[in-house]
């Protein structure tokens, strides 16, 4: 009983990470849209509309590391096109330059994670989003 | 028999010597007359640089230094290639000979020195509506700017469109040379954004379709279209549904200005550029391109192609 429940169990991981897999297109999109709702967050706080939370800040960055670290997986060469996506040629091109991109992404997002108060935030926070525009401008197509 | 070889020999040479009094660039797009200027504003120069996106294309590309003109970018184009030309202030390969009134005829006529004409890929369409006085300010800020050896290789255009003379038919047909005239029924705010949108911004160059010409359709102007540089749609700018219909006048301002979409995604292809650009600008000259942009009627641009199936 308890093997089977076991076997149901892998058999239930390992299908979700075929469904993830399967769909790279919407994956990305998805994982961009948690960036987007994390600098929402953040531009808020930056422009002075929220109050500073140590705890939201940290979430941002967190948000930011965390897609950096994800992004580069879901360009697999099956997923060049099709959906709305806007992924330009590039990304398979330049893959050495593509993944050094969220590299520097991760490391920006990282240093967020020592800002304690408002000014360091902003500080942190305007640098790591300094990558969305840059990155955009050469892997991504206009739509 | 003979007497029509003649006829039409004459109609032949009317239509050619038709053909060169009508796209003489000194009939097509006269000079604008030049009166005495005022000492020259280096800062509002440099102001206009910005808000003319022009180091987007003239500097040079693969360098960090935005100031370094010495063109080499290629516009890729359904004509063909275009190479973007050397402005920095070098003496022979540059525009460091240039007279200001040399400057003021290639911004608002789109007429070389040498008197020959500019292909519209250069936006003397819409830089048009500077006033002299502006384009003076902005020779004097490139002025003050390094000077760069070397020369682009000329243009790669197939046939007709390699006749630079012809670019003086398409002229009579599509070209205002009108200077910008303010609304005086509009405010302040509206018609300086009116002037930064149309005039040195030059918005409508990609957010509008172009005819088999390569003119802009007016009456989808700012309506979006297919990518005159490659792949991808340029949005819609206009209040329609899909184009910034549902956005504020500062949520507008807020995207010159960092490149922020209102659902916090961020521009990308040549709107980085732009985006760096206008951030260069004052918040009050963005919310005035903002405050235009929100008084453009709805309009629907030409449609999308299908989005391609999955997979």
């Amino acid at each position: 009983m308890l093997r089977t429940a076991f076997v149901a169990l892998g058999l239930a991981v390992g299908v979700s990470a075929v469904l993830a897999q399967a769909n790279p297109i919407a994956e990305r999109r998805d994982t961009m849209k948690a960036v987007g709702a994390a600098t929402r967050d953040g531009a808020a706080m930056a422009k002075g509309e929220a109050p500073f939370d140590a705890a939201k800040a940290q979430a941002v960055f967190k948000a930011y590391g965390d897609a950096a670290r994800k992004m580069p997986g879901l360009y697999p060469d099956t997923a060049k096109t099709g959906g709305e996506t806007t992924a330009a040629p590039k990304i398979w091109e330049d893959q050495a330059g593509f993944k050094a991109a969220f590299a520097k992404f991760e490391g920006d997002a990282g240093k967020g994670a020592a800002a304690t108060d408002l000014a360091g935030f902003r500080t942190a926070f305007g640098d790591a989003t300094k990558n969305c525009g840059g990155c955009h401008e050469t892997y991504r197509i206009k739509k | 028999m003979r007497r029509l070889l003649i006829t039409l020999l004459v109609f032949i040479a009317l239509g050619v010597a038709g053909f060169f009094v009508f796209t003489d660039p000194r009939v097509v797009s006269p000079g604008a007359a030049v009166g005495t200027l005022p000492a020259p504003d280096i800062e509002n120069g440099k102001l206009l640089f910005a808000a003319g996106g022009c180091a987007s294309c003239h500097a040079t590309p693969g360098q960090d230094d935005k100031t370094r003109l010495g063109g080499g970018l290629v516009l890729d184009s359904p004509f063909g290639k275009f190479h973007v030309p050397n402005i920095s202030p070098h003496t022979r390969d540059g525009i460091g000979n240039w007279g200001t009134a040399d400057f003021i005829q290639a911004m608002t006529a789109g007429v070389s020195p040498s008197g020959q004409h500019y292909y519209p890929a250069f936006p003397y369409t819409s830089y048009r509506l500077m006033p002299p006085k502006a384009v003076a300010d902005l020779l004097a800020y490139i002025r003050t700017l390094p000077s760069v050896e070397g020369r682009a290789p000329g243009h790669e255009l197939g046939f007709p469109y390699n006749i630079r003379r012809a670019v003086g038919g398409w002229k009579l047909l599509f070209f205002d040379g009108t200077p910008f005239k303010a609304d005086p029924s509009k405010s302040e705010e509206w018609n300086r954004g009116a002037y930064l949108v149309n005039g040195p911004g030059h918005c409508a160059e990609c957010h509008s379709s172009r005819n088999q010409f390569g003119a802009i359709v007016q009456a989808m102007r700012f309506a979006g279209g297919p990518d005159p540089e490659g792949k991808g749609w340029v949005p819609n700018i206009t209040q329609a549904e899909g184009g910034l219909g549902k956005w504020s006048k500062s949520e507008i301002a807020e995207l010159l200005k960092s490149g922020f979409t209102p659902s916090f995604d961020s521009v990308g292809g040549t709107m980085s550029a732009v985006v760096r650009n206008m951030a260069q600008l004052s918040d009050a000259d963005r919310l005035a391109m903002a405050e235009y942009l929100k008084s453009l009627p709805a309009v629907q641009g030409p449609p999308r192609p299908q989005k391609a199936a999955g997979g």
